[in-house]
């Protein structure tokens, strides 16, 4: 990445932590309903990982964790706004919410709400692009407590077997909902566990997007030269409880400020700064530009739209 | 018209429909080298190869999710599901992945997928390998359901089912496989909707789906010749969505109704075709409508206990008599 690509990936850094933050906000209003699981703290992740793969072009599916994606792969985030109040104009229109986001134009092929569900969907997607001579690859971003289910080994198992084009990036945050990994999981490094499937691995650090760009490159081109699956891990961390029902008693605020310290935003920040490509004065700037374009399109947008018609209800269901 | 049997019907409509279109695949368990453990693949590994004849691991969920996928970006994969009894293990993709995926995006998304699986019960196989689920597959939406009984219907429905925009569920039958029937030489695509008048008759309606079709029809020719009863035979082809209108039809014109199903009630085609004849023509009753099934236990081993468990033509003849008073 040079210079002026890490500062365009700050502003969208920025966009998605302030994004997530008025979701909050929003959901406390009672504008958005059901689950609502927020990505603040994890956002080197899918801006590392799509920065060295193609996103629009790549084909990209998620959990239920899913706006930022969305929005990193082409979305609008009007109109992921807009599902998120279960509008008519919603990438849904209204019938997904927040845990299913699609845009199958930018290629974003959804969230799903299933722990573990997308694994099988990814490797599936991948053989499509096999069969049909693409240069896309297929990349699915789960989380570790994901890798408990059935289905992760049975489609690593596939996916070595059959060579597909499939980037399985795991966002390792220590938790699934309130169980730490070490309590539910008998190996914790997640990537050990791919190799009885010959599929290649790694472990980085998730926070600095510096370091996720270089492992991700390493792992995008080799799914992408035909080499065959590849499994990511990335080292990271949520700020906020699981969904919003949770207020993390299963963890210390120790724990919670020490992540903090590294912060993914603030270490690109800082690096920029240092590189004096960027002032705190201009920093601040642009996080108050976000919040005014947050507040006067998008959550103006949403507001404005739009319920669906209830006349329609069973459109969509089947072809 | 050749006469071929039921597996013979459903490899033509593989073979022709993977000829046609490079996108179409097969994908199963032992469906590759193997050939098929009902023959319905036979063969076409040699012709197609392993990237679209696919020997898949034990891993229903794995490879149904993975059929799903593909389909997303059209591929059309055929995915066969050894046993019905296993499907419980593929049911969250087929279920939480293909059937809401057009829905949860909006009409983004499709999953055009078929998945086969031979079903209903064979003889003493136990309850692990003889278990009944149209029930389980007709209650979601977003999912067709069809369930072919006979050839002619089995090579049709096949070809349509790989050409539809949905996912589709085919409920074959175990010891349907070697059945004959006349399958038209050309081209046919059988509608994946509606149902069939097997047999037309005047004093009662007699509702039968895959292998139920044939009690219907056994027990229509002897009410006829042995008690003067004119049965009409419904074939239910298709499970979901049930034909509403031909049930309306029918019993309007009969005015009486025997449902027979090899599931166990309750819940099931029964139940439902009872709501429907309810909903829709409650008034033209001349008496309360009854249904033939399975007993309510998990299938049973023994011979004996077993053919005391399914039903069969003579059930469905002493469920019409009684219809009338004559039992
Ligand atoms: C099949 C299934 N089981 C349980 C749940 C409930 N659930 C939702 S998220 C979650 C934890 C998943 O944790 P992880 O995979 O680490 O992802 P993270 O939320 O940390 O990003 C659980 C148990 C579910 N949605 N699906
Ligand atoms: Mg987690």
């Amino acid at each position: 990445m040079t210079l002026d690509d890490k500062k365009r990936v700050l502003q969208e850094m920025v966009l998605h932590r302030r994004f997530e933050e008025r979701c909050y906000q929003a959901y406390i209003e009672r504008k958005i309903g059901g689950f609502l699981h927020l990505y603040p703290g994890q956002e080197a992740c899918c801006n590392g990982v799509m920065e060295a793969a193609r996103p629009g072009h790549d084909y990209v599916i998620t959990g239920y964790r899913d706006h930022i994606h969305a929005i990193k792969c082409g979305s609008d985030p009007k109109v992921v706004m807009a599902e998120l109040y279960g509008k008519a104009t919603g990438s849904s229109k209204g019938r997904g919410g927040s845990m299913h986001i699609f845009d199958a134009a930018h290629r974003f092929m959804g969230g799903y709400a299933l722990v573990g569900g997308p694994f099988p969907l990814a490797a599936g997607m991948a053989k499509a692009i096999q069969m049909q001579g693409g240069d896309e690859i297929s990349i699915c971003f789960l989380g570790d407590a994901a890798n408990n289910q059935g289905v992760f080994h049975e489609t690593m198992n596939m996916a070595k077997l059959w060579n597909l084009p499939v980037l399985f990036v795991c966002e390792n945050n220590l938790y699934g909902i309130g169980t730490s990994l070490d309590r539910s999981t008998a190996v914790v490094d997640q990537y050990k566990r791919v190799c009885a499937y010959g599929v290649e691995a790694a472990q980085c650090d998730g926070q600095d997007i510096d370091v996720v760009y270089e492992h991700a490159k390493v792992a995008v081109d080799h799914v992408r030269s035909g080499k065959g699956p590849y499994f990511l891990e990335l080292m990271t961390y949520r700020y906020r409880g699981h969904s919003m029902s949770d207020s993390r008693g299963y963890r210390s605020r120790e724990e919670e400020d020490h992540w903090k310290l590294r912060d993914p935003i603030n270490i690109l920040r800082d690096k920029l700064i240092a590189a004096g490509k960027l002032t705190m004065d201009e920093f601040q700037q642009l996080e108050r530009n976000t919040d005014a374009y947050i507040e006067t399109e998008v959550i103006a947008f949403a507001e404005s739209s739009p319920e669906p018609d209830v006349s329609e209800l069973e459109h969509y269901v089947l072809a | 018209m050749a006469e071929i049997m039921y597996w013979e019907a459903l490899l033509r409509a593989q073979d022709e429909e993977m000829a046609r279109d490079p996108m179409v695949i097969c994908m199963g368990e032992d469906i590759g080298v193997a050939g098929g453990t009902y023959k319905a693949t036979k063969g076409l590994f040699e012709k197609y190869g392993e990237k679209r004849v696919m020997d898949t691991p034990i891993s229903e969920g794995g490879f149904t999710g993975l059929g799903i996928g593909a389909s997303f970006l059209g591929v059309r994969p055929v995915i066969e599901i050894m046993s019905v009894n296993f499907a419980w293990l593929a049911m969250d993709q087929m279920f939480n992945s293909a059937a809401k995926v057009r829905y949860m995006s909006g009409g983004q998304l499709s999953a055009p997928c078929v998945f086969r699986s031979a079903g209903g019960a064979a003889h003493q196989l136990g309850a692990q390998h003889s278990a009944r689920m149209e029930k389980v597959f007709m209650g979601i939406a977003g999912l067709r359901v069809v369930t072919p009984s006979n050839p002619k219907q089995a090579y049709g429905l096949l070809k349509s089912a790989i050409r539809s925009n949905d996912p589709v569920f085919i409920n074959e039958h175990e010891l349907m496989y070697n059945m004959k029937g006349e399958v038209p030489d050309s081209e046919y695509l059988h509608p994946l909707e509606g149902s069939e008048i097997a047999r037309t008759g005047s004093d009662v309606t007699l509702f039968g789906y895959n292998i139920s079709v044939h009690w219907c029809l056994k027990a229509a020719e002897i009410l006829q010749t042995q008690h003067g009863i004119s049965a009409e035979v419904i074939d239910l082809y298709c499970l979901s969505p049930l034909d509403r209108a031909g049930i309306r039809k029918s019993v309007s014109k009969t005015h009486r109704a025997v449902i027979a199903e090899e599931d166990e009630a309750p819940v099931g085609v029964g139940s439902e075709i009872i709501a429907i004849i309810n909903e829709e023509c409650f008034f033209e009753l001349d008496a309360a409508p009854v249904r033939v099934h399975s007993a309510f236990v998990p299938q049973p081993y023994n011979h004996t206990l077993e053919a005391a468990a399914i039903p069969d033509h003579d059930d469905v003849i002493r469920a019409v008599l009684k219809l009338f008073g004559k039992a």
